[in-house]
């Protein structure tokens, strides 16, 4: 086959699968076996276009492609197809009707709104809360962002095979547990709409953590990931914590030309230079918070971690940065998820808003917290916050520490420079 | 990847129903994530040149309207194949008319 028509399959698959396996799932009610009739399409599709030419409508084709082999399927297959001849009863529509009399209808076919709807219950379905957290990741990306198993094994760095079981076993919890395909019901939505969340934002720091060297799909994960939260936003615009994600990773985004060095050092938010801030995903962020602050509902956490990372954007210089509203930011955060590492950076906004000593207040606190007992950032922090106030021997003590925690070889040198600084 | 795709003038007038093809097409990439930004350009534009250091300006419009933009989108997507793809669907509803599609270099090029 020639490259470019593979590549152009391959481009209609990445576009369309996700709605195409939304549609089929409403109508055979299981994700898996919708994956498996639309990855048939696809096959078919590669053998076919090669010779016939892209059709004027290609995701249609593979959706009426797939439903032809939804039904060759019911009928070979009395158990199914009783279930579905009950289904297409029960339903008022003319969408389910036509399942079993063929899909004539070109239009409803590919009814946007409700294959909207359909993508909807998709992404609520395949993070659901009874698949292991790495059996959700796999699945979203499979299912909603058509990637492939091999793509999804190389940006997470495990053995194929081991991406492959998660996904079968997923599909499996799904079937055998019979969780129904559809939008949560009120009472189990904020539970639902947070393991959804959970997993796109899992994505994009599976993302965010890649470094240099690292394969093309690592830092791909951050941009699948704000596509889906993208998608997220528009298919659920009255979820305040959407749209605070989708502004959370739209500003991160924003920051990705100017984290890292020519050589491939992290540099930190306030040595960035912030010429090389992208101003396009910054304004898409803003305008995402506005959104999730115009719906008039407490904010969660997503928001306000949205808005302590607009705080950095909105300010010129380093030197600009309102830390005093951070700070209040965190400690509104610190309320609604009582962590350490969010205590943590309280007590560096508390310590640039209102001086070193009240940020090493907070983290005396957090001497005895065993999370982070190992966290090289703890530490870091706190001989920072010591060398500011003139204590430097604790301070040398803290860096040492800190580099003796880091993994990361650039950080440990950096880290050793600063406590040799303190001993002279 | 960003790409920005421009359509020039001199194609047809659009009438009533391509405006709404038009409108359902930019929902359809707003909705799939891809639209970052799109508008219409006025076509009596400012051309500008400059030689060694020296700006001249001429007002538009220009003779030839095919060779003006007049419209763009910015769209980011996860290969240069869907954007070609997302061409098609978009030269598929204006039938006729030329324009360009060049990629952009963000944030992650």
């Amino acid at each position: 086959m020639a490259p470019d028509s593979r590549a152009a399959i391959e481009a209609v698959w990445r576009l369309e699968s996700a709605r195409i396996v939304a549609g089929l799932a409403r109508m055979v009610r299981d994700v898996g076996l919708a994956e498996e009739l639309a990855q048939d399409a696809l096959v078919a599709a590669l053998e076919q276009w090669p010779e016939s030419g892209v059709p004027a409508n290609p995701g249609a084709w593979l959706m009426v492609n797939a439903r032809h082999r939804a039904i060759d399927r019911f009928r070979r297959n009395d158990r199914l197809a009783s279930r579905i001849t009950e289904l297409a009863h029960q339903a008022q529509d003319r969408h389910q009707a036509s399942i079993v009399n063929g899909p004539a209808d070109f239009d409803a076919v590919i009814d946007d709104d409700r294959l909207d709807d359909d993508l909807l219950r998709l992404i609520f379905t395949a993070c659901h809360p009874a698949l292991s957290t790495e059996s959700r990741v796999a699945l979203a990306l499979r299912v909603l962002g058509g990637l492939t198993t091999e793509e999804i094994a190389r940006a997470f760095l495990v053995p194929e095979p081991t991406v492959a079981q998660r996904i079968v076993r997923a599909k499996r919890t799904l079937a055998d547990r019979r969780i129904p395909f559809e939008v949560p019901p009120p009472a189990q939505r904020a539970q639902r709409l947070a393991s959804v969340l959970e997993v796109v934002y899992l994505i994009f720091n599976e993302g965010y953590v890649a470094t240099a060297g690292d394969d093309w799909m690592r830092p791909a994960l951050c941009h699948e990931a704000l596509r889906l939260g993208r998608v997220l936003a528009e298919l659920a615009p009255d979820e305040p914590e959407v749209h605070g994600l989708v502004a959370l990773m739209e500003i991160q985004s924003s920051r990705t030309r100017a984290r890292v060095g020519p050589d491939g050092e992290p540099i930190a938010i306030l040595e960035q230079n912030r010429g090389r801030w992208d101003q396009l995903l910054i304004r898409r962020g803003y305008l995402a918070l506005l959104r999730a602050e115009r719906i008039g509902r407490p904010v969660g956490p997503y928001v306000l971690q949205a808005a302590i990372a607009a705080c950095h954007a909105q300010a010129r210089s380093a030197h600009d940065t309102d830390w005093g509203r951070i700070a209040s930011l965190y400690q509104t955060l610190a309320r609604l998820t009582p962590t350490p590492v969010v205590e943590l950076n309280r007590a560096v906004a508390v310590a640039m808003a209102y001086g070193p000593d009240r940020g090493l207040d907070i983290l005396d606190a957090l001497a005895a917290e065993p999370a982070l007992r190992d966290y090289h950032l703890l530490p870091s922090v706190r001989g920072d916050l010591l060398a500011r106030v003139g204590r430097t021997e604790e301070a040398r003590a803290e860096f040492q520490r800190a580099a003796s925690l880091t993994r990361n070889a650039r950080e440990r040198a950096l880290l050793l420079d600063r406590a040799e600084a303190c001993a002279s | 990847m960003r790409f920005l795709m421009t359509m020039n003038g001199g194609g047809p007038q659009p009438d009533q129903q391509l405006y709404a093809e038009m409108e359902r097409f930019v929902e359809e990439l707003t909705k799939a994530g891809v639209l970052l930004a799109t508008g219409g350009l006025d076509p009596a534009g400012t051309h500008i040149r400059a030689a060694d250091g020296t700006v001249v300006l001429t007002d538009g419009p220009y003779t030839e309207a095919k060779e003006t933009i007049v419209s763009f989108a910015l769209i980011d997507v996860r290969s240069k194949a869907e954007a070609i793809e997302l061409s098609r669907r978009f030269w598929a509803i204006v039938k006729d008319g030329e324009g360009d599609m060049r990629q952009v270099f963000g944030p992650e090029t």
